[in-house]
Formats: C-alpha cells, structure tokens, sequence
C-alpha cells in the first residue's frame, strides 16, 4: 500500500510547496525593483551559505554541528526520498539498495540533529522564540523517524510487508505531518520558511560585497544606497513595507527568529524600546498583513512595563509602518533607538541587514514627515546653516589649533597625508586628541596638511539620522573641496568620517571628482609609521589596559588588528573585555542616538563602562570621539579614557635634533616642489 | 469642538531670514514661529485655511529659504502646499504690494514675525500694514487661545514670562517673536514638493531705503547689570528680580512737544545721542 501512497504524498507536498513558493515570491515582489544579477547569484549560493553564513553559524560550535546534521541529513533526505520513493527507484534492482541506504544514512543523520535542536528547546534561552518554532524538534523528528522506518523495506532489511496496514497508515500520517512542516511549510510560512527565503536572500542579498570570494575576505560597503534627490517623484525613504526593495523584504523572511541580534543589542540591553529580532518579525507582518499578535518572542522593551504587549501593532505591505497617531507596524521610537552599531548584522545567521532598513524607514520620517525627534532638527538646521552639528562659527574650527602653525593645504597644494580634523575640532575634549595626534605626526616627520576652515562635516549624523538631502548637500561639496587638491591618503582619528569618506561619497563623485579616497583610521596609520621604524616609544609604566573597538571601525570596516599592534608597540599589556573584536558592545553614541535620546531604563556608556570595569582596567583606549565623549560622560567611572593617539604621544621618544619636515618649512618652498 | 467656533482664514506674512552666525538664507525664525501658530490653530479649528505670503524679488536663495517654511506643512490635511509669491523688483517696498494684496484676499487674521532678519528689520512692516488696512495690531504673541464669533482671544507674553489675555476683533493683524512656540521641522520632501505661485507684486522703489548705507548689524551692547551679593540666593534674587524702573518717570497727559523732549533728554543722559 506504501508503494502507492508515497509517491502521490510526495507529489502533493511538493506541488503545495510550489503554489506556495510561486505566493511567497508574489509578497516579496510587492517590494520595490531592485536589480540583481540571478545566475551569478544563484551561482555563489553554495559559497554564501558554505563559507560565509557557516562563519557567522560556526561561532557558536554545538548549534553549528547541530545544524549541519539537520539541515544536510534533510536536504540530502529530501532528495533521496523524492528519487527512491516519488520517483519509485527505490525497487529499481541495481539502484534500489544504494539509494536507499544513502537514504537511511540521511535520515538518520538528520534525526540525530533534531535531537540536539529538542535538548536546546528544552530549555530555551529567552532570546529564542517560541510559539511555532517549539513543535519543530518534533517535525524534524516526524520527518526523519518516518522517512528512515518506510525506507527499510526498501533496502530489505525488513520484508516488503512487514507489520499491518495499520501500522503502514500510522507511519504515513507521521510522514505527513513531516512532509507538511518541512516541505508545505517550507513556503506557506511555517518555521522552515527560513531555508527557502533564507537561500535566496543568500542569493540575491543586496548587499552582495559584503560575502568573502575566492580572492578574499568579504568587502566593505556602507548599506545605505543614495537617494535620488534630482528625481522629484523619487520617493524619500520607505513608508509602507512595499517600500522596500523586493530582495529586503525576502531578507526580513528569512530570520529564523534566533534571536542573536537581540542579544548582542545594545539599545535593547539599555531597555529602549527596540529588538532587532521583533523589528524584523514586524516587517515580516508588514509583508504579509495582520498584527503582530502571533509573535512569540521577546518583545520590544517599554519603561515600567517589562515590554511592549503583542497584538497592538498591525499593517500590511500597503499601510504606514510608523503611524501619524495612535499605532502601525512599529512605534517610531524604535526606529530612533538605533545606534547603527551593526553588532545585530555581524550576529544574524541569516545576513539580515537591519541597519539600513532602519536607516531607510527613518529617511521617510525625516525628509518627508519632519519628525526627527528631540534635538535633532536643531541638530540638522545647523548642520546646513553651519556645517557642523554643533552650531558653531565654520570660521572657528581651527581655533583650537591656533598655536599649532598647522600647514593649511590650500598653502600646499600637494602632501602625503591629508589629516581630516572631523567635528570633533570643535569639542574641547576631542581637541586634545587632536593634539596628540599632530604630535605623532610630527614626530615621525609626516608631510601632512589639513583643509583647515574649509573642512565640513563628513554628513555621517546627517544621514543617519535619514536627512539624505543634508548629507549630500555637505558630501558633494566636501568632495568638491577636496578634489581641488592632491593627497596620497586622508588619516582621520574619527571612524564615522573615515567610514564616510572610505565608503559612502564614492557613489556621489561626479565625473570630475571620483570621490575614491583611500582613507585610514589614526591607529592604522600609526601602527604603518611604527613599523616602518618612523616612530620610538618609551615603555609603558601605567596600569591595566583595555581597548573599547569602536563600531564603524571595527565592524563597519573590518580594523581590529591596528589599534591592538599599537599598544602591543607601547608596550601595553591588554586586558580584553568579553564583548571586543567584532563582538564589541557600543558605547551608545552612534546613530545620532545621543541626539534622538530615546529614554531607556539604563544608559548603553553605563553597561559599556561595566564591561570596562569587568575587566580591572585602570584605562580604557578608544580610538574614536564619539566613544571618547560617551564614556567619559559616564559617571562614577572606574577607568580613565584614553584615545591611542594621546597613549602614542606621550610615550613617543622624540627622534634627535633632525630638521624637522613638514612642521616649519614654508609655503613657498612646498610649491616650488609641486611644480618641479 | 464647539461648533461657534469655525474654521478662519488667515493670512502668514514670512520673510528670506539670514542665519546670525554664516548669514545663509534661511527661514526666518520669528516667521516660522509665526507660521507654527498658524498650523496650530488650524489642527484647532478645522476648516481654517493658510495662505503663506512673501513679497520680494525671486532668486535661488530666498525660493530655497521660503520653500523652508512649506516644509512644515508636512502633515496631511493641512493643503499648505503653495506659497503666494508678489514678486518685486530688488530695492521694492513691500508695504504697498502686502496691503493691495490683504484687503484684496481679506484673511481675517495675519500673522507675522516682529522683525526681519534681513534688510531694513525695522519691525515697523506690521504697523504700516495695519495703519494702511485699518486694522487692530497685537505684537509679541504667544497664543491664540480662542476665535469665537469673528473674535480672537489672544495671549500677550510680557516679560518674565508674564501673560496678558487680549481680545481682539477680526480681521487683526499678531506679531509674534520669541516668546511664541518654537517652529517645528522643515521636512526636504514638501518643501520641494511646494509651490511658489509667482504674482507681480506693486513695484514701489522704497525711495528711503535706497538713500540709506546697509552694513551687517552687530549685538547690540547690553548695559551691564552690577550686582553685588555675597550668598547664591543673592545672586539668583538679583537675576529674577524686576529691573528696578528707578529712575523712570511716567508722563501722562503731556503735550507731544514734551513728550520728545523728555524722550530727548533721556537719550542725552544713556549717552545715545552726543553732541
Ligand atoms: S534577524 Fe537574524 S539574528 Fe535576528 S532573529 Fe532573525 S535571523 Fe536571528
Ligand atoms: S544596529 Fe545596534 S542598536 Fe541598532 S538594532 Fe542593531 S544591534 Fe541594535
């Protein structure tokens, strides 16, 4: 009777999967156009999902083995099955055995896994969630189990009619309950939706160079596409789930609900009313329409309530995702709570990119609603009345270098190294650093210049806090100025900048100023001067040290390596925190989340200084402003803050009486050399 | 909603502002608190209408600047999308062209900034509006609290945070300055979105302007306040307290020759006038 039932069971399931798939993709294409190369990247599907997500996967050993045992006993079952028992070679005499032993070996490998997805589900951390995702350790072990029983006839360990029909029609109902959540439920929405939608995000990511090649590790991009603000019917950002580009909304239906990035959270951690993982989900009820009612995880934090109740918030893919009144899919604080730490997109397994959804959901309530909260229109009115965030005289951003003689790049023309001040000039506290920093530079007989008063703001808050006009307003011209003149490199002590320049204005160059740059954060340059012999440190009498990885450093760009060869050079021991490296824990002042100040129940620079604290660290290094000033403002702080530029300057050991290059020589002489 | 009060029509006079620090076009903060106002009582009384009024030439500076102000009609419903631009040759009063054009459109309530941030930023541009038309004048606006049956209730901020309730017959004209809410956000995309309706304004060479010498105007000096106090509450004391009007005089019932010499002999003694 199994011989005549199997086949017409897989053949449904199958047919069902596919209505269902051709549905889903229908959801997904109510999404923006967005244009991706699909054989090339159906092509890099086996090393996306191989080599790039099994890195992220592989961080976490036992999960990691579980799901290779799983998810490659189920799809090697699952095409076994549909060969041995869909398509009937398993009675084929040659074929029959070979098959259906590979088969057995499958679906057992497949059920020894689902035993470890039952022991994690057991007990399951609170950043899982549950709901549905509770009945799957027992589909997966439906599935296996009754596929392994119903192939043993097959390869005659049992006889073709060994047991009753009864028990023949036991084993076909297990099967079709397995059959229903792994292959129906694969593309109608069930848990395992995540393979499906997840394959193809792999494939059609929009943000394909951030997977490693043959060549090399994965590239750096920011995900944030320019908008075109010449196209007045452009639309400015994403009002409504459709508003999205078709493969982000394939994106946000491949979460598997880990929820890793709510984890690692810091906003979430604070007890700000944003989780990654249910922001995610939200878009996904967005996608589909309906409330969020069945979400069955953590939800989004709210003071004094213990989180935000399920079931309020509701949308579909053609209704506001953030409401004028009352609620939509997401409460606009959300949005804002974001500090674009990105530690959420370097965790997810499934290589969401949350962060420029974010980032294009608060484009819309920016530019087209005017509702930046808190001190940010201030913020924005004066970064375009003044070109700095802080409302000061643009005529005044080298005061605090009056004494200093810098050589201004207009005088030049021509240098090595063009040094980018950033915002921070403005900020007594940054200014020491900057300081220091002209020290080292000096020290090392660096031939640098800097643009002086006709630097600007890089556009970094700006457009994190979705005012994309006012970026690229600030951009193109910032561009314009430094097109006038030429430099090897641009050394900057601030990561925001340097991740701006290095990989935001190259999509704005026109084609007299190409807007490639090739940019370096201070402690990469430094630690290039050390070994190149061009610097000498005396050795290092302080206390413990740890090192705090800014975000757009590290994350956005890769840099873990150079700050640490820099204090390893100064002779600094490192303590390192529990969260660093890529692991790193924000300090709370990305984002323009300082500036939207959405309250919480704690502060991120608080928890960030606990983990300082955690370590027994007298001082902590940064390598950032923002970092600088968020940890420095916390109170009651256990270590003192340091950037490396400052820890580089006083322990340099000033090379004898050379003449000094690059400080004292005079404008004339450095233009007679740009025209030999 | 009560229904005796009805939807109004009003009229918001804005400016081309220059930022105090860059001197870039910008909106000009008082108008823009004006044009706050006037959304405001608009989300109050629905059925209201704002008309966005400027009278000067066109250039790309000041449409980038007035376009500003059409970025706060970002809010649905408001159908704030067009600014009605008289457009005047450079040098133009723009007295004259206002005033054909309100008694012409008869809003019953307009609102303005007190002063200009840029130009001649007399103040006196809503007193000779509402000389020509007519019309009652209440400067230094905070609120508007009620406009019942063709007349508006209307709060008054005197110093230190002092209120005086007013009521006024419509049509009136309401500065306001500092004291009235602070102008909500320019959005980018209605702002561009927006309308400049272009009309030929009245094209009066403002004759006085263009005997007169401009040069950007400084801070003005504030005369220092000399306190002595030996504890904090001394100090926080002295800095609330009222400035004592020691010296002052109230003339009342004096002829207007008197008048100007008493005015005289005060600028004489502050050291304002010499000679
Ligand atoms: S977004 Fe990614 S990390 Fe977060 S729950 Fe979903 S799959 Fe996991
Ligand atoms: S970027 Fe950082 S703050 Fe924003 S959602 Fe991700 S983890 Fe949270």
């Amino acid at each position: 009777m199994l011989e005549t039932l199997l086949p017409i069971l897989i053949i449904t399931a199958l047919a069902l999967a596919v209505i269902g798939a051709w549905r889903r993709i229908r959801l997904w294409r109510q999404g923006r156009p967005s244009a991706v190369p699909l054989f090339k990247g159906l092509a890099a599907l086996p090393r996306r999902y191989l080599v790039d997500l099994h890195h992220v996967v592989g961080r976490d050993k036992v999960i990691s083995n579980t799901h290779v045992a799983t998810a490659g006993g189920f799809v090697a079952a699952a095409v076994l099955m549909i060969l041995v028992h869909g398509l009937g070679l398993g009675s084929s005499e040659r074929m029959g055995p070979v098959l259906g032993g590979l088969l057995l070996l499958a679906s057992a490998t497949m059920f020894v896994g689902s035993l470890f997805v039952a022991k994690r589900r057991r007990n399951p951390p609170a950043r899982l969630s549950r709901g549905p995702w509770m009945r799957l350790p027992k589909s997966l072990m439906a599935f296996s189990l009754s596929v392994f029983l119903i192939t043993l006839p097959t390869v005659g360990v049992l006889p073709q009619d060994a047991g009753s029909w009864v028990l023949a029609l036991i084993l076909s109902a297990v099967l079709v309950w397995g059959l229903g959540e792994m292959v129906f439920g694969m593309t109608w929405g069930g848990p395992m939706k995540h393979a499906f939608a997840g394959a193809l995000h792999l494939a059609f990511h929009r943000r394909a160079e951030r997977f490693s090649t043959k060549h090399g590790g994965g590239g750096r991009s920011t995900g944030l596409k320019a908008l075109d603000l010449d196209d007045e019917r452009a639309p400015l950002g994403v009002e409504k789930p459709a508003d999205f580009t078709w493969n982000q909304l394939l994106g946000f239906d491949a979460c598997v609900q880990c929820g890793r990035c709510e984890a690692v959270c810091p906003a979430f951690a604070a007890g700000q009313p944003l989780n990654p993982k249910k922001l995610i989900q939200d878009m996904v009820v967005g996608l589909a329409g309906g409330s969020d009612a069945k979400y069955a995880g953590s939800p989004h934090p709210s003071q004094g309530l213990g989180g935000k109740p399920v079931g309020e918030h509701h949308g579909g893919p053609h209704g506001p995702i953030v409401a004028r009144e009352g609620t939509a899919l997401v409460d606009a604080e959300t949005l804002w709570a974001c500090t674009t730490c990105r530690a959420c997109v370097e965790e997810c397994p499934m290589m969401i990119e949350h962060v420029d959804a974010i980032v294009d959901m608060r484009r819309f309530l920016t530019l087209e609603r005017g509702e930046t909260p808190n001190k940010a229109p201030e913020v924005l009115d004066n970064l375009i009345a003044t070109d700095n965030p802080g409302g000061f005289a643009p005529g005044s951003r080298m005061n605090w270098a009056a004494d200093l003689n810098l050589p201004l790049i207009a005088d030049l023309q021509q240098v090595d190294v063009l040094l980018w001040l950033g915002d921070g000039a403005f900020d007594m506290r940054n200014q020491r650093t900057l300081r220091a920093l002209v020290k080292v530079l000096r020290a090392a007989e660096v031939d640098f210049a800097v643009l002086g008063n006709e630097e600007r703001d890089s556009g970094d808050v700006a457009r994190r806090l979705g005012d994309e006009a006012t970026f690229q307003s600030l951009a193109k011209r910032n561009i314009a100025t430094l097109a006038k003149y030429r430099f090897q490199q641009i050394v900057t002590c601030d990561p925001h900048s340097f991740h701006v320049l290095g990989n935001e204005y190259g999509e704005l160059g026109g084609p007299g100023a190409p807007a490639r740059y090739d940019v370096r954060h201070h402690s990469t340059y430094i630690a290039e001067l050390y070994d190149a012999g061009r610097l000498a440190f005396s050795p290092w009498k302080g206390g413990r040290v740890t090192y705090h990885d800014p975000c757009y450093l590290g994350r956005y760009n890769g840099e873990y390596e150079a700050p640490r060869r820099v204090l390893e050079a100064l002779g600094i021991p490192l303590n390192e925190m529990e969260r660093s490296g890529f692991r790193s824990r924000c300090c709370g002042g990305g984002g323009g989340a300082p500036i939207t100040d959405i309250p919480g129940e704690r502060r991120i620079p608080d928890m960030r200084m606990n983990d300082v604290k955690e370590t027994g660290a007298e001082l902590v290094a940064v390598g950032c402003p923002q970092c600088t000033a968020m940890l420095e403002g916390v109170v009651d702080k256990t270590a003192e803050v340091r950037d490396i530029a400052e820890l580089v300057a006083d322990a340099i050991v000033m090379p004898s009486a050379r003449p000094r290059r690059g400080e004292r020589c005079s404008p004339g002489s450095r233009t007679e050399e740009v025209v030999s | 909603m009560r229904p005796e009060q009805q939807g109004i029509e009003m009229a918001v006079l804005v400016s081309v502002g220059r930022h105090p620090i860059t001197g870039r076009a910008r909106r000009a903060d008082q108008d823009a608190r004006g044009l706050e106002l006037a959304l405001c009582l608009e989300g109050r009384l629905p059925g209201s209408r704002i008309g966005l009024l400027h009278a000067g030439p066109r250039s790309e500076e000041s449409e980038a600047a007035l376009r500003g102000y059409l970025g706060m009609a970002a809010d649905a419903g408001t159908g704030l999308n067009t600014l009605t631009l008289l457009e005047q040759p450079e040098g133009s009063d723009a007295i004259p062209a206002l005033a054909d054009h309100l008694s012409a459109a008869m809003p019953q309530l307009v609102i303005t900034g007190t002063r200009a941030e840029l130009g001649e930023g007399s103040g006196l541009l809503p007193y000779a509006l509402a000389e020509r038309l007519g019309w009652p004048l209440v400067n230094g606006l905070a609120a508007v609290e009620k406009v019942e049956n063709g007349v508006a209730t209307l709060l008054q901020a005197l110093p230190r945070g002092q209120r005086r309730r007013l009521q006024v017959r419509l049509p009136a004209i309401i500065c306001v300055d500092a004291a009235a809410p602070a102008a909500r956000q320019s959005a980018f995309g209605p702002a561009r979105r927006g309308e400049l309706e272009a009309t030929p304004g009245a094209a009066e060479l403002d004759h006085e302007l263009a005997g007169w010498q401009v040069a950007p105007a400084r801070k003005r000096p504030k005369r220092l306040k000399i306190i002595r106090a030996a504890s904090a509450r001394d100090r926080f004391k002295a800095a609330a307290a009222k400035a004592e009007g020691g010296s002052g005089q109230v003339l009342e019932g004096v002829s207007s020759e008197q008048g100007a010499e008493a005015i005289f002999t005060l600028l004489h003694e502050e050291g304002v006038l010499r000679s």
